[in-house]
């Protein structure tokens, strides 16, 4: 057995197969399966700030609609006052969780305005959480916005949930920065202590029937690797950070290329949705396989041998990369 | 011992001492007492005890009469039992009554006393139900206030204990029910100090039981019932001292001193008023002050009412009375007088005829009716009633506060009369329902009340319309106790919460000279005055009135509130009346503000809290002008062209001057003209439909479901738009062939229009351009009303399109069928209103409509105007209201009725054959009235059956000219809610189904109990939450479809417009030529399922798609040709059910409330509607001949 052992945010971990944020974490059972399965970690779902807005706001809509106007009907509704609210549901997960697992638990925040969820997380603390990842996360809109506004936002509110909570934190990006080296460097001052990347969106579709927009989220696949992959190489060793590679990791292979990037972990939850818990256990499996086959001692020793800092030629992570590309393609007879 | 001060009602204060005492409680909702089992419920769910460390069992019954059955049977089986009710319901309770008093069982019954139904029904407060039970035995004990409420039913539990004699415990309706007081609240140490556990033990102890049986409720012959009806007279005779026993017990431990016959005034008071309920407050409140000016008055507040303890009511009486009037607040028409009336006479009568009178000659007594329904009772009537008392001849029978110019028996009074504490806060608020004025208000009460050494007071004015309804505050408060059971009528400050109101509403009427007047405007302090109406202005000026603005819509929309102004205005009332200093005030709003809504997340809080900081930046005195210079008035209730009626009468009423219209304009026997609605422009609507032409798909599906038929449509010869207005739309007909050439019209009508949004919703016309715009889309009302109206106006004018033309079995067809069911005072998204719409359409000009009480029968039968209304030849639906329980009885009879006339009028025909002429006697005779065609040849027939018998003096001619038009088919619509045909009105209903008449029933299911705000019923699915069920329903919904199947001979649909409006419209179609029974169960969303009302159709869609509502027609005439009866309309499941109901908030409270109980409870309803669709599905493959499966 070799050593799969890594760290991550400051937690030692039996391997660098993490569950990312995933429907997983809402059933205890699941995740007690998933820990048999091996996994090393898991990330709680995501709070959203607008679900906690919209769930406040709706709840007193409906309670309040149609009340106090007509003599006979005052209001309808038993208004018992005692409401499990998504906050509230999500710490009393989170303890349950940790209760009936070993394994490290993150919690993950998905918003991006600084106000409610200093407070949250200092509650996701004090319930146990081992680490917290923020997904940050606004889709901009207006033209007048610039993007030092929206990224001077993420880092406001990542200094101030890292000054009120002891915990590690990690931030969960999109791909869609301008310099996404300079914006890692200044979470990195703003007190994050890993990234994991990427997010990924519900993307809107067109319903050419009904004229209407839907929303859509398709489970990833390992094509979608390859912009993690190549951004945690660069990244590796520029800033100081840990990674987490996530979007398309589907097998063994695919959590050793990302060690050798440069990642401390993979997270993985599409192939576990898809295939099952038993799924983890297979990777692990394959993980040693090939580290026995091609005699590699630990993840340690991996990671970050492939990182743009490491490789021979550094231009592959880079422009370069596009045009030898393109021109392969050209070269074709 | 110091004793928490609360500010609650009066319901509230009684439920916190039943729930404490008892062990079984059996309710029922019914209006003013709902909330009362309400509060029970939701303290049973939360697992609350009583005094004994026990949670009460609450169960909601099917009606009222089944309460009473099941508490007989749980007083019979030893628990302490209760049940709370009001008028219909507590006479549905009568006959148990009688055997619960005869058994001589302990029990209380709390009554919040309401008006009967009679000439109409009336949810409001008086005795008239309460003394309809002297007869059973019940002692009767009466409250005055909420805290009497409070503190009489702890007296009366401990009495009927004692005394075995079972109680009904009243206090009035909505004013004592309703009212916010500040109150003692009684410890649990009270209660238990009260009663006497041994009395407890002895009541189980007769409770049955095997291990020691009896037999109680023998059936006895005449010689013996009689002397053991006798054997109840001791109880009855101990039971006054017992009562007063406990009274002065509960004086001892409490210290508030209450007596039988409680005497307030001087000793040596002549005139003397007699009464019971919270008028006896005013009356206590108007002889101070007439003693104070010398008079010398006394009243004497009767509060052991049965059983009447003559002895008792004698030495409470002063000697030196000489006259006496008795008031009551109920009606027994040919009577000698109302009760208490007779009961005093007789008692004083007794009491001087043997001897025992304290009074040297018979004391004059009069007796007279007031308050009936609520009606204001003020100081100015008890001195009115008074000076009476004076007058050599004083008027006995009389009535006060109406102005009876029939039989003349009102007292005139001086309104000018007014005796308000000047050192109180007088202020009244008129709001919006939907602004959260109410709301805000009672948390104001609140704060003053529990933060303040002040006496405080809230009641609360509700409207009778559903949406855009107006409320009226009424706040007083002060350092003396507050015994004015009546409106404020000299406010010291007035707040307009809505400034539309100031065109229509008259407020300032209770403006006392020199008061404080807020108005939330749009308009700044320097720009608000040119924006009054005329008659405002001088009022202002007129009445010294200190004049404050805030514009409460802009701080609203500011903090994310919308058009909720209510804790902006509140923060504004706090600043300017300065009752706390202004942070103590501001921290005292948020503080309940946090305590209201804290519970439902910090969001809300945050944004109410945003809006009460923002709140006094915005608020400004305005300089008041010396003159009234706006060239523009306050606007008439009703165009000043309505007719005579709508005019005087109606239009008074919606002017909120109903008060002083005389009894000689109220018609005699309760019936009104229909068609009335059209009058009330009630202009409610923010935003409104607006059509465009160029993407319309021609498709109706927008006039159908528009539940207030404020969109029509129409298609016209193009030479008929001349002299249209400038914007009147229209455009060419493209999908008619037989309309080719023709101008197709659609028009909404702007001022009875509720916003919706339905209309939007439906409409499956988009711009290819732009997709987001439909053909129909929201615009601002206020800058299309006046063009809008135009053309509404020029559209009605315009010709219907001929029936025949159309094949109304299509949905655009049946669309242009007049809507003879249009602009009631339903909510705004109504899921009931368009099935009727729908049917009046394709039957209201001979259509006979009975209707179960419930939302139907008050947005469609509640003064001042009604929505069912007629077309130009003056047919439409013809529309009465029984009751609750016997709808479907009463369609039935109705039925009947129209039937035997039939028959008649059929052997009439035949007997004067040749008088009417052979041929036309045989077409009368033989028409098919199955289609349209033979109605119309039939109603020409019946018009010329009607010259040829004119003028006959053959009486059996002139009986056939009455009886006639009952010759053209009546289409005759039985309908009602779930409550009615699900729970309270089942019986009735089976027993209609399985008479095999001609009768379509309609039920209307919300699922719930809407009209009285949304408690379960058994129509309401497993899962969802509802008031009675507030740990969410754990019974699956009754499947009423498929027991009237069971029958076999009546036709069955289950209908969804929002999912498929052609079944829906079949559905209608085919039950009605059904010659039989037929029974349609329609989806209507309601305001109790927590939905977005816009949403209303997607959500019947999904219901639909989730297989919870499976879309069938059970057609008995399919069978007859031996082909399955039952079709499937809709098809298998193709949504999850979570995802139709975690769109509710019925369903989705649960998860948040009691998540783990939600779940379970989820999984078994999706398994309800699994095993119900297979079972449809397996029903609807069979064939119908063997039985065996289909291929």
């Amino acid at each position: 057995m070799k050593k799969l052992e890594t760290n991550y945010l400051g937690l030692k971990l039996k391997n660098p197969l993490v569950v990312s944020a995933s429907p997983f974490s809402e059933k205890v059972e699941a995740v007690v399966e998933l820990e048999k399965a091996g996994v090393s970690a898991l990330v709680m779902h995501s709070l959203f700030e607008e679900q906690i807005t919209h769930e406040s706001l709706s709840l007193d809509h409906h309670l309040e609609y149609g009340t106090d106007s007509f003599a006979e009907a005052l209001s309808y509704f038993p208004d018992s006052g005692r409401y499990t609210l998504s906050t509230d549901s999500y710490l009393e997960k989170l303890r349950d969780l940790k209760k009936a697992v070993d394994i490290p638990i993150i919690a993950s925040l998905n918003g991006s305005s600084s106000g409610k969820w200093i407070e949250f997380a200092e509650k996701i603390e004090a319930m146990g959480a081992d680490a917290l990842e923020l997904n940050l996360y606004y889709l901009p809109t207006d033209p007048e916005q610039t993007s030092m506004t929206l990224e001077n936002t993420y880092l406001e509110l990542v200094q101030n949930i890292c000054r009120a909570v002891e915990i590690p934190v990690a931030a969960k990006l999109s791909p869609f920065f301008s310099s996404l080296p300079n914006f890692s460097k200044n979470l990195a001052d703003a007190g994050v202590q890993g990234l994991v990347l990427f997010n990924r969106f519900y993307q809107p579709d067109l319903d050419l029937d009904e004229l209407e927009v839907v929303p859509k989220l398709n489970l990833s696949n390992n094509q979608e690797m390859l912009l993690p992959l190549r951004w945690v190489s660069i990244l590796y060793g520029r800033v100081d950070l840990d990674f987490a590679l996530t979007s398309g990791v589907q097998s063994g292979l695919d959590v050793l290329k990302a060690m050798m990037a440069g990642a401390n972990v993979t997270m993985v939850a599409s192939e576990l949705l898809r295939k099952g818990y038993g799924r983890a256990t297979e990777i692990l499996e394959s993980i040693n396989m090939w580290m026995e086959e091609n005699d590699y001692e630990s993840i340690q020793q991996m990671q970050g041998s492939m990182s743009m800092q490491s490789v021979s030629d550094p231009s592959a992570f880079e422009r370069a990369n596009y045009m030898k590309v393109l021109s392969s393609f050209t070269d074709l007879p | 011992m110091s004793r928490q001060k609360i500010t609650v009602d009066g319901n509230q204060a009684v439920a916190s001492v039943a729930f404490k005492l008892n062990e079984v409680i059996a309710i029922y909702p019914i209006t003013p007492s709902s909330p009362i089992g309400e509060w029970a419920d939701q303290w049973g769910a939360e697992g609350k005890p009583n005094i004994w460390g026990t949670t009460p069992l609450v169960v909601e019954m099917q009606s009222e009469g089944g309460a009473a059955g099941a508490v007989h049977g749980a007083l019979q089986a030893g628990a302490l039992t209760t049940t709370f009710t009001a008028s219909q319901g507590l006479l549905l309770m009568i006959p148990n009554m009688y055997k619960i008093a005869g058994e001589l069982t302990s029990t209380v019954f709390h009554v919040a006393a309401r008006s009967i139904a009679a000439q109409a029904l009336s949810i409001f407060g008086d005795h008239s139900d309460v003394m309809a039970t002297r007869a059973t035995g019940f002692a009767l004990m009466s409250s005055n206030s909420v805290q009497e409420a409070m503190d009489m039913a702890l007296i009366s539990q401990a009495a009927t204990l004692k005394s075995r004699v079972p109680f009904i415990h009243f206090f009035d309706g909505f004013r004592t029910s309703h009212e916010v007081a500040k109150v003692e609240q009684l410890t649990e140490e009270d209660m238990r100090a009260m009663i006497d556990d041994e009395m407890v033990r002895e009541h189980r102890m007769r409770g049955l039981s095997p291990d020691r049986p009896v037999l109680r409720g023998t059936a006895q012959n005449p010689d013996v019932f009689f002397q053991a009806r006798e054997t109840v007279n001791p109880f009855y005779n101990d039971a006054p001292a017992i009562v007063q026993d406990a009274m002065d017990k509960f004086a001892e431990i409490v210290g508030r001193k209450y007596e039988l016959f409680q005497y307030e005034g001087p000793k040596d008071a002549e005139r003397v008023i007699i009464m019971m309920g919270s008028g006896a407050e005013t009356a206590h409140e108007t002889l101070n002050a007439l003693n104070k000016d010398g008079e010398k008055v006394g009243l004497l507040k009767v509060r052991l009412y049965r059983p009447f303890s003559v002895e008792h009511f004698i030495n409470a009486l002063p000697k030196s009375v000489n006259a006496i009037a008795v008031l009551d607040r109920t009606k027994e028409p040919g009577s000698t007088g109302e009760p208490m009336y007779v009961d005093v006479v007789t008692a004083l009568n007794e009491a001087i005829s043997s001897g025992n009178s304290p009074f040297s000659k018979m004391p004059k007594i009069i007796g007279g009716r007031y308050g009936l329904s609520s009606k204001e009772f003020t100081p100015a009537m008890v001195k009115a009633v008074f000076d009476e008392l004076s007058k050599e001849q004083s008027k006995n029978h009389f009535t006060i506060g109406i102005n009876d110019d029939v039989t003349h028996t009102s007292l005139t009074y001086d309104a000018d009369y007014v005796i308000e504490d000047v050192e109180a806060v007088r202020a009244v608020f008129y709001g919006l329902g939907s602004d959260g004025t109410v709301g805000a208000n009672k948390n104001s009460i609140k704060i003053i009340g529990e933060d303040t050494d002040n006496f405080a007071q809230g009641h609360f004015v509700y409207d009778s319309k559903k949406a855009g309804a107006v409320t009226v505050s009424h706040l007083r408060f002060g350092p003396n106790p507050i015994r004015s059971t009546y409106e404020i009528q000299k406010a010291n400050f007035l707040a307009c919460h809505q400034f539309n109101f100031l065109e229509r509403v008259d407020m300032f009427k209770l403006a006392d000279e020199g008061a404080t007047f807020l108005l939330n405007s749009p308009y700044g302090p320097d720009e608000v005055w040119d924006e009054l109406p005329k008659t405002v202005q001088q009022t202002i000026i007129d009445k010294k009135l200190k004049f404050y603005v805030v514009d409460g819509y802009t701080v609203a929309e500011k903090a994310g509130m919308g058009r909720r102004v209510n804790t902006v205005l509140q923060a504004c009332f706090f600043g300017i009346s300065g009752v706390l200093p202004k942070d103590e005030a501001i921290a005292a709003i948020k503080n309940a503000i946090k305590k209201t809504y804290g519970k439902r997340g910090e969001e809300i809080v945050k944004r109410n809290y945003e809006a009460v900081d923002m709140a006094l930046e915005y608020l400004h005195e305005v300089e008041v002008p010396d003159s009234a210079t706006s060239d523009f008035d306050v606007i008439p209730p009703v165009p000043a062209d309505s007719p005579e009626f709508v005019k005087d009468v109606l239009g008074t009423i919606i002017g909120r001057r109903g008060d002083s219209l005389p009894v000689s304009a109220m018609p005699v026997d309760g019936t009104y003209p229909t068609g009335t609605t059209q009058y009330e422009k009630r202009n409610i609507a923010l935003d409104i439909p607006v059509w465009e032409a160029d993407i319309c798909a021609e498709c109706g599906k927008c006039v159908m479901v528009c539940p207030h038929a404020v969109i029509r449509q129409k298609v016209v010869d193009e030479v008929l738009l001349k002299g249209a207005p400038s914007t009147f739309k229209s455009k060419d007909v493209k999908t008619w062939k037989n309309f080719k050439g023709k101008k197709y019209l659609l028009q909404v009508s702007p001022e009875d229009c509720t916003g919706c949004r339905l209309c939007v919703e439906v409409c499956p016309a988009k711009d290819k351009s732009q997709v987001g715009r439909k053909a129909i889309n929201m615009a601002p009302q206020l800058p299309l009303r006046e063009q809008e109206s135009e053309n509404w106006e020029f559209f009605l004018g315009l010709p219907e399109v001929d029936r025949a033309e159309l094949d109304v079995s299509r949905v655009k067809d049946s669309q242009f069928l007049l809507p003879m069911f249009e602009f009631s005072g339903a909510c705004a998204g109504c899921g009931e209103t368009p099935y009727l719409k729908l049917i009046t359409q394709l039957f209201g000009d001979r259509m006979v409509v009975a209707n179960a009480t419930g939302c139907s029968s008050i947005y469609g039968g509640n003064l001042p105007t009604t929505p069912w209304s007629k077309n130009a030849d003056g047919r439409g639906p013809a529309w009465s209201n029984s009751l609750f329980e016997d709808n479907a009885e009463f369609g039935l009879g109705m039925r009947l009725s129209m039937d035997k006339q039939e028959e008649y009028s059929i052997e009439l025909v035949r007997e004067l054959a040749e008088e009417i002429g052979t041929e036309l006697a045989e077409q009368i005779l033989s028409v098919d009235q199955t289609t349209d065609v033979g109605i119309q040849a039939q109603r020409k027939n019946v018009e010329e059956l009607k010259e040829k018998l004119s003028g006959s003096s053959d009486s059996r001619a002139i009986d056939l000219l009455s009886l006639a038009d009952v010759l053209v088919k009546r289409s005759m619509w039985i309908i009602g809610g779930d409550g009615w045909a699900y729970d309270i009105g089942y019986g009735g209903l089976d027993h209609v189904m399985a008479s095999g008449r001609n009768v379509n029933i309609l039920v209307m299911d919300t699922e719930v109990y809407s009209n009285t705000g949304g408690q379960s019923s058994k129509a309401t699915p497993r899962a969802a939450s509802a008031k009675f069920a507030a740990k969410g329903k754990d019974s699956p919904k009754k499947d009423l479809a498929l027991m009237a199947m069971s029958y076999g001979n009546v036709y069955v649909a289950k209908i969804a417009m929002g999912a498929n409006d052609t079944q829906t419209l079949n559905a209608i179609l085919e039950a009605e030529a059904y010659d039989g029974p037929s029974l349609i169960i329609a989806y209507s969303q309601c305001i109790a399922h927590g939905i977005d009302m816009q949403k209303g159709l997607t959500q019947q869609k999904l219901i639909v798609e989730s297989g919870g509502w499976p879309l069938l027609r059970y057609n008995p005439e399919n069978a007859e040709q031996g082909k399955n009866p039952l079709k499937l309309d809709s098809k298998d499941p193709k949504v999850k059910f979570e995802e139709f109901a975690y769109n509710e908030n019925r369903y989705k409270v649960l998860l948040q409330s009691y998540p783990d109980r939600a779940e379970d409870l989820m999984e078994k309803a999706i398994e309800d509607n699994d095993k119900r669709w297979n079972f449809y599905k397996q029903m609807a493959a069979m064939h119908y001949d063997d039985g065996s499966e289909e291929a």
